[in-house]
C-alpha cells in the first residue's frame, strides 16, 4: 500500500514558540491512523496545519503526491482532505441538512447520493433533518460535524478528538462509526485523549510529546508497551 | 412530497400578499387625501427598510457587525446627485463653486429617448450608479477593515464613515459635491409606488442570494467561522462579498434616500442615522428580512408621526405636561432599545420570516390541538 499523506520535518510555530518541532509521519491508504499525546503535544497543531489553517513554518506535506503546504485550505478541501474540527463546531442556528449541504459547499455536481450516504450511516440524522443543528445532543451533534465532512467525499479525513466531552458508550458508538468510514475505504487520522480506544481502532499509531514523535507502531503494540501505558493508558507499571 | 407542496402553497400566499401590497401602494397614489404622514412613513419606510436590510444581511446572516452604513449611503445620495443635476439651475447650486459635471445623465436621456423612457431609465442607471460606486468603496475599505473581528470592525467601520462624511465636505471636492452647502435639482419622486417597486426589487435579490449556496456559506461563517473554513469556505472571499453586496444596497437606499428628500446634504449622513438602523435592525430581528421591513416601517411610523408629540410641549388648560420637550422623543427611544436588548433580544421577528402558509399551518395546528385537549 502506498502513503496517501507524508509528513517531513514539519515545524509550527506560535509568536516564535515550537508547537510542533519538526516531525516525520505517514498515513498509508485505507487505514486508520492515531495520534495519541497529552495536552499541548502539538496534535491539533499538526492537524490544522494539514488542513491549512495554520502555516507551517517549514517542512513538506504530501498529500497523494502534492504538496499542501502553502495552501489555502479551500484547495485543500478540494484535493480531498477534510476536518472535523475539535469540539464538533456544527452551524447551530442552521438545519442537519444545511449542515450537511456546507460540508459540500466547494462541489457543483449533485449531493443526493452522498447525503442518502450519510443518512444511511446516521439515521439519526435523518429523523432530524429539519432541526436547528445547535438543539442536537453532543453525540449527535458529533454525528452531524462526521457526517459533514464526509458530503465533500474525502479521501482522507481528521478527526481532531472526537470522543470529546461524550459519554463512554456514546464513544463506542462514535469509533464503531469510524471503522465503518475507514471499511468503505476513507483513510483515517485521528487524533485522541481517549488513547485506549484509539489504539484499539489504530492500524497504525504515533506517540507525540511536547512537539516531537516519541515513539510509534501498530496499535497493539503501543496498547502493550510499558511506557505508553503508563504515560496514556492510566495503568500503572 | 408534502413538503413540496407546503411550499406552493406558501409561495403562492406570498406572492398573493406582495401583489396586495403593491397595489395598495398604487391605489394610494391615486386616491386624494390621504394623509401627508401615511405617505411620508410609507416612502422613508421602504427606503429604510432597504438599508436596513443591507445591514442584517452583513451583522444578521454574515456575522459582521458593522457601522458604517451611513457612510454608503451618503456615497449613493452623492452619486445619484451631482450626476443629475438639472442645467437650469446648476449655476444656482454650486453658487461658490464651478461644477466639474456638466451634464445631467437623466436629461441627456431624456432628450434622447423622449421624457418618460428617459427618467426611467436615468434614474435606473442613477441607481445602479450609486450602489456601484458604494460597492467600490466598500471593496477598498474592506481591505484592510475586514481583517479585524466583532467590535473593533464596528469601531472601524463607523470610523470610516465618518471619514468619508468629512472628506465630502472638503473644498477640494467642492465643484462636485458642493463642500457643505446642499445638492438639489435632481429627479425625485412623488409618489409611493416607485420607491416601493426599486426597494422590492432591491430586497428580493437579497433574498434570492441569501437562500443560495452562497447566503448559506454567510450563515456558515456567522455560526463559526472556523468550521466554515475547515469545510473550504474561503473566509476573506466570503466576508469580502458581503461587505460589497451590503453596500451596495446601501448605495442605492441613499440614493433612494435623496430622491426622497430632494436634496443632499452630508450632516444627513451622520452616525446617528447608523444607530437608527441598528435599532431597526435588533427591534425588526437579527437575522429576518421580514423582521428588518417590520421593524423600519414600525420605527418611522413612530418616529415621524405616532410620538411626535414627544418633543412639543403640550399644555392641557393651564397645565404644562411634563417632560414633553425638545429631544424627548430620543428619549423614549433610547429606553425602547435598553427594553429590547434587555428583555426581547431576538426582536419582532428573532430569525423567523413571515410566512402566511406558516401562519395558517400553526394556526390549524393550535386549533387541533386545542380540540384533542378538549
Amino acid at each position: 500500500m502506498r502513503n496517501i499523506l507524508e509528513i517531513k520535518n514539519l515545524v509550527v510555530t506560535y509568536g516564535g514558540i515550537e508547537a510542533v518541532k519538526g516531525i516525520d509521519l505517514k498515513v498509508e491508504e485505507g487505514k486508520i491512523v492515531t495520534l495519541i499525546g497529552s495536552n499541548g503535544a502539538g496534535k491539533s497543531t499538526t492537524l490544522k496545519a494539514i488542513a491549512g489553517l495554520v502555516r507551517p513554518k517549514t517542512g513538506e506535506i504530501l498529500f497523494d503526491g502534492a504538496e499542501l503546504a502553502g495552501k489555502s485550505t479551500d484547495q485543500i478541501v478540494s484535493s480531498g482532505v477534510t476536518l472535523v474540527p475539535e469540539g464538533r463546531r456544527v452551524f447551530e442556528n442552521l438545519t442537519v441538512a444545511e449542515n450537511l449541504r456546507i460540508g459540500a459547499y466547494l462541489r457543483k455536481d449533485s449531493l443526493a447520493d452522498d447525503l442518502a450516504r450519510v443518512y444511511d450511516l446516521f439515521p439519526r440524522l435523518k429523523e432530524r433533518e429539519w432541526q436547528q443543528a445547535g438543539t442536537l445532543s453532543g453525540g449527535e451533534q458529533q454525528m452531524l460535524a462526521v457526517g459533514r465532512a464526509l458530503m465533500a467525499r474525502p479521501k482522507l479525513i481528521m478527526m481532531d478528538e472526537p470522543s470529546l466531552g461524550l459519554a463512554p458508550i456514546v464513544v463506542r458508538g462514535i469509533f464503531e462509526i469510524i471503522r465503518e468510514i475507514n471499511r468503505q475505504g476513507i483513510t483515517v487520522l485521528l487524533i485522541e485523549q481517549n488513547a485506549n480506544m484509539a489504539l484499539k481502532v489504530a492500524d497504525w499509531a504515533y506517540v507525540m510529546q511536547t512537539g516531537s514523535i516519541l515513539m510509534q507502531g501498530s496499535g497493539k503494540e503501543l496498547a502493550a508497551n510499558e511506557e505508553v501505558k503508563a504515560a496514556y493508558l492510566g495503568t500503572a507499571k | 412530497m408534502e413538503k413540496k407542496k407546503g411550499l406552493s402553497l406558501q409561495t403562492i400566499l406570498t406572492i398573493a400578499g406582495i401583489a396586495l401590497i403593491y397595489l395598495l401602494a398604487f391605489l394610494l397614489d391615486r386616491i386624494p387625501g390621504v394623509p401627508i404622514m401615511l405617505t411620508t412613513v410609507l416612502r422613508k419606510g421602504a427606503i429604510y427598510s432597504l438599508v436596513a436590510v443591507s445591514m442584517n444581511l452583513l451583522n444578521g446572516f454574515t456575522g459582521l457587525f458593522s457601522l458604517g452604513q451611513a457612510g454608503f449611503m451618503l456615497v449613493g445620495a452623492y452619486t445619484f446627485a451631482a450626476i443629475n443635476i438639472s442645467s437650469g439651475i446648476r449655476s444656482t447650486v454650486y453658487q461658490y463653486y464651478d461644477p466639474l459635471l456638466k451634464f445631467s445623465l437623466t436629461e441627456t436621456l431624456q432628450n434622447a429617448l423622449g421624457s418618460t423612457a428617459g427618467t426611467v431609465l436615468g434614474v435606473f442607471v442613477s441607481l445602479l450608479l450609486a450602489g456601484l460606486l458604494a460597492a467600490v468603496l466598500a471593496y477598498l475599505i474592506g481591505l484592510p477593515v475586514l481583517k479585524l473581528k466583532s467590535d473593533y470592525l464596528a469601531i472601524a467601520t463607523l470610523g470610516f464613515a465618518e471619514i468619508i462624511r468629512a472628506l465630502v465636505q472638503l473644498e477640494a471636492f467642492a465643484p462636485v459635491t458642493n463642500g457643505s452647502q446642499l445638492l438639489r435639482g435632481f429627479p425625485y419622486f412623488t409618489d409611493t409606488f416607485m420607491p416601493f417597486v426599486i426597494v422590492g426589487i432591491c430586497i428580493a435579490v437579497v433574498v434570492l442570494l441569501i437562500n443560495s449556496t452562497y447566503g448559506r456559506a454567510f450563515k456558515a461563517i456567522r455560526d463559526d467561522e472556523i468550521a466554515a473554513e475547515a469545510m473550504g469556505i474561503n473566509l476573506a472571499h466570503h466576508k469580502r462579498m458581503a461587505f460589497i453586496i451590503s453596500s451596495f444596497f446601501a448605495g442605492i437606499s441613499g440614493a433612494l434616500l435623496a430622491m426622497y428628500q430632494t436634496t443632499v446634504q452630508a450632516n444627513t449622513f451622520k452616525s446617528a442615522m447608523t444607530y437608527e438602523i441598528l435599532l431597526i435592525v435588533v427591534i425588526g430581528g437579527i437575522g429576518s428580512i421580514s423582521g428588518s421591513c417590520i421593524g423600519s416601517f414600525l420605527f418611522i411610523a413612530c418616529s415621524e408621526w405616532w410620538l411626535r408629540f414627544l418633543d412639543n410641549e403640550t399644555y392641557i388648560g393651564a397645565f404644562k405636561v411634563p417632560l414633553l420637550r425638545t429631544g424627548f422623543r430620543m428619549v423614549v427611544f433610547s429606553v425602547v432599545i435598553m427594553i429590547v436588548v434587555l428583555f426581547f433580544r431576538k426582536g419582532i421577528m428573532g430569525t423567523r420570516e413571515i410566512s402566511l402558509a406558516g401562519l395558517a399551518d400553526r394556526l390549524r395546528k393550535e386549533s387541533v390541538k386545542g380540540g384533542k385537549e378538549a
